[in-house]
């Protein structure tokens, strides 16, 4: 079985995000980027399934500018055997939006026909947790999201699911979309030989009008600003002093 | 020319960085506290490199190595530098002298090293014999086949966990129209040799946790197979293999150095008095801007000295100005931090006194800053005949 793994390049969980000064959006000249996390968990998911002897190949695909070339690598050197970018835009602060990185990622799969995709469950920049769905639509493949724990069954996944109030366990007929979440697993480091062993790993670079997919924006920023800023708090002595602090806050009747 | 890291190299860079905060960083302050690192942690932090492949990464693969050329692996050294080095002494990097290791030697010493089973320290400083390294009293005379050792060695890091040192000896004295000049002879010592004892060396003001030992060699008997090298060489084999590692001390020094200033950029951005952040006073900005420069430039000197021996270009002067330079920068760029941060910087609560107290070291080990410009000053002045 083949398993498809898409990951986005993101600004890096570290980074100090900063609005540009017109609102039009998040500064991301000069900004360490790196793989969305999310996708990362989805890399060693695949990576594991493989060393379980239940996957014979994981291939990346990245969607978006010529660098991402860079979290292909990534991929590559933490196990993945080969990667296709597809350059959809030369700017890096333009966002493909999931419906034309699902329609992408729909002819990526019509090709490569992989027995599971395992995606984030969101990308951390404009958390938009929409990709798989469309994917899942536009395949009419079976969709697991916010998968916690994944087990493979004959020709189904048994997923667990992180969902309000608990765990829900659902099968999945394959060839499926599952989106990761966060307590899937825990991302291994690229190992130094498996990082000089990715240079030689096959990178195909291909193009949205290779496969006839149109990523023109269909949604419109109309601005982008800083979350307020949070006011400093207060450290009670004790119960009584909270009670009556809440009261004057109005929060307490 | 390409100032920028390859893919390979940002992924190693990446990796390192990865590893340091999230395997070195959460046990620092302990460390600091105990001046101690814990067993089980040490032999963790060994397991976790090892199964990176990172373990003796400067070694090349034909031995078992991870085979790093010296920019890469300055890039490793740059990142394991902004963390404990009594912590990092376990993501091991053995002493790349002991390709000097010759037949069954490979076996005994090399090999083990490379895997992480077996652990070196490297002894030539003496009480009397410092940067005058040819000074030394610690003798090994003929006896039988064997050689017998008497003297002592002091200031010697990592002994603590060494498995075996690399010990440099007189073994005897040649006159010349200068006066007498000793001859150098290199040696393997097992611990547990009879007549050789490793014992607690100083209390040292600069990186806790990572001690300096005292060894005593007390008629301490060595077959001629724990001679590294040739009998009486041990000047070539120093020459041909150390002055590599006074490059990882610069590229510690520059990546100690980031982590201090983004420590100290953030609390400019962030402190305020007078009702401003105190950033917004050019006495803080033109500090904070000095502090970048002399980073950056430390940077590139390393990594362009690295380079060097990359291409397998004479660089014993850029080393040693890339050793001078990183390593005066790094006390400047920590005492200037500690300055941002106002009375709280002294404070043992924060981590900055303890950057400004490590600092200290890295100008006198492998090689005082006043050694370093000697040898700068002969590679200018020699051509000239002076
Ligand atoms: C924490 C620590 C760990 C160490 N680890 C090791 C180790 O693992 N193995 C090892 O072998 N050694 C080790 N050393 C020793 C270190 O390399 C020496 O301390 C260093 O070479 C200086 O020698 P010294 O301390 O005897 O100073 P000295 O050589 O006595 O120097 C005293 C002063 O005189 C100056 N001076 C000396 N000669 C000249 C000259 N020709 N021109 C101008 N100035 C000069 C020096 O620069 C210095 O300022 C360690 C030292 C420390 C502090």
């Amino acid at each position: 079985m083949k398993v498809l793994v898409p990951v986005k390049r993101v600004i890096d969980y570290n980074v100090k995000v900063r609005v540009k000064a017109d609102g039009s959006g998040v500064d991301l000249a000069n900004v360490k980027m790196s793989m969305n996390p999310f996708d990362e968990i989805a890399v060693e998911q695949a990576i594991r399934m493989k060393e379980a002897g239940q996957a014979d190949e994981v291939v990346a695909v990245s969607i978006g500018v010529k660098q991402s070339q860079e979290t292909l690598r990534t991929a590559l050197a933490m196990g993945a055997d080969r990667a296709i970018l597809i350059v959809a835009t030369d700017d890096v602060h333009n966002d493909i939006e999931p419906l034309a990185v699902a329609k992408l990622l729909k002819a990526v799969c019509d090709e490569e026909q992989p027995g599971v995709v395992l995606c984030g469950k969101q990308a951390i920049d404009n958390d938009m947790n929409a990709t798989g769905q469309m994917l899942a639509a536009l395949t009419g493949w079976a969709q697991a999201t916010f998968a916690s724990d994944i087990q493979l069954d004959g020709d189904s996944a048994v997923v667990t699911r992180e969902v309000d109030g608990g765990l829900q366990t659902i099968k999945v007929k394959m060839p499926a979309i599952i989106s990761v979440d966060l307590r899937l697993n825990e991302p291994r480091y690229a190992s130094l030989p498996n990082i000089m062993k990715a240079k030689k790993k096959p990178l195909d670079e291909k193009t949205p009008e290779e496969y006839g997919v149109d990523v023109s924006p269909r949604l419109q920023i109309v601005s982008t600003g800083e979350p307020d800023q949070r006011k400093a708090g207060v450290i009670v002595g004790s119960v009584d002093e909270l009670v009556a602090k809440l009261k004057e806050a109005g929060a307490l009747a | 020319m390409n100032f920028g890291l390859n893919d390979e190299q940002s992924m190693i860079v990446d990796t390192v960085r990865t590893f340091v905060e999230r395997e070195i960083y959460p046990h620092e302050d302990a460390v600091e506290r105990t001046g101690h690192v814990p067993e089980d942690l040490a032999q963790d932090i060994k397991q976790k490199t090892r199964d990176l492949g990172f373990y003796a990464c400067n070694f090349p693969e034909e031995v078992g190595g991870g085979g790093l050329g010296h920019v890469d692996f300055a890039l490793v050294e740059r990142e394991l530098g902004r963390a404990s080095m009594a912590l990092t002494h376990f993501f091991g990097r053995p002493q790349n002298i002991l390709m000097a290791c010759e037949g069954e030697q490979r076996d005994r010493y090399l090999l083990p090293a490379v895997r992480g089973e077996r652990m070196d320290a490297l002894a030539m400083t003496e009480p009397g014999a410092g940067s005058d390294v040819r000074g030394m009293s610690c003798s090994a005379q003929r006896d039988g086949g064997d050689w017998v050792v008497k003297g002592a060695k002091h200031f010697i890091s990592g002994a603590d966990h060494a498995d075996f040192v690399i010990v440099f000896v007189a073994t005897g004295e040649d006159q010349t129209p200068r006066g007498p000049k000793k001859r150098i002879t290199t040696f393997l010592v097992d611990r547990g040799t009879p007549g050789f004892t490793i014992r607690e060396g100083y209390a040292s003001v600069s990186h806790r946790g990572y001690k300096n030992m005292i060894l005593d060699f007390d008629n301490c008997r060595l077959p001629d197979a724990q001679v590294l090298g040739e009998v009486d060489q041990g000047f070539a084999v120093m020459n041909e293999w150390l002055y590599a590692t006074r490059i990882t001390v610069a590229a510690m020094a520059v990546g100690r150095a980031r982590r201090v200033f983004d420590m100290g950029l953030a609390y400019a951005a962030e402190r305020e008095q007078f009702g401003q952040p105190i950033g917004k006073f050019q006495g803080v900005s033109f500090q904070l801007a000095d502090m970048v420069t002399e980073i950056d430039a430390a940077d590139w000197l390393t990594l362009a000295s690295a380079w060097r021996l990359d291409q397998g270009l004479p660089a014993n002067r850029e080393i040693a100005s890339a050793k001078l330079y990183a390593t005066e920068m790094l006390a400047r760029v920590t005492d200037a931090t500690l300055q941002i941060y106002g009375g709280m910087g002294l404070m043992n609560d924060l981590p900055i006194a303890r950057f400004w107290r490590d600092a200290r070291v890295e100008r006198i080990w492998d090689g005082t800053s006043e050694i370093q410009r000697h040898i700068i000053g002969r590679e200018l002045l020699r051509p000239l005949g002076a």
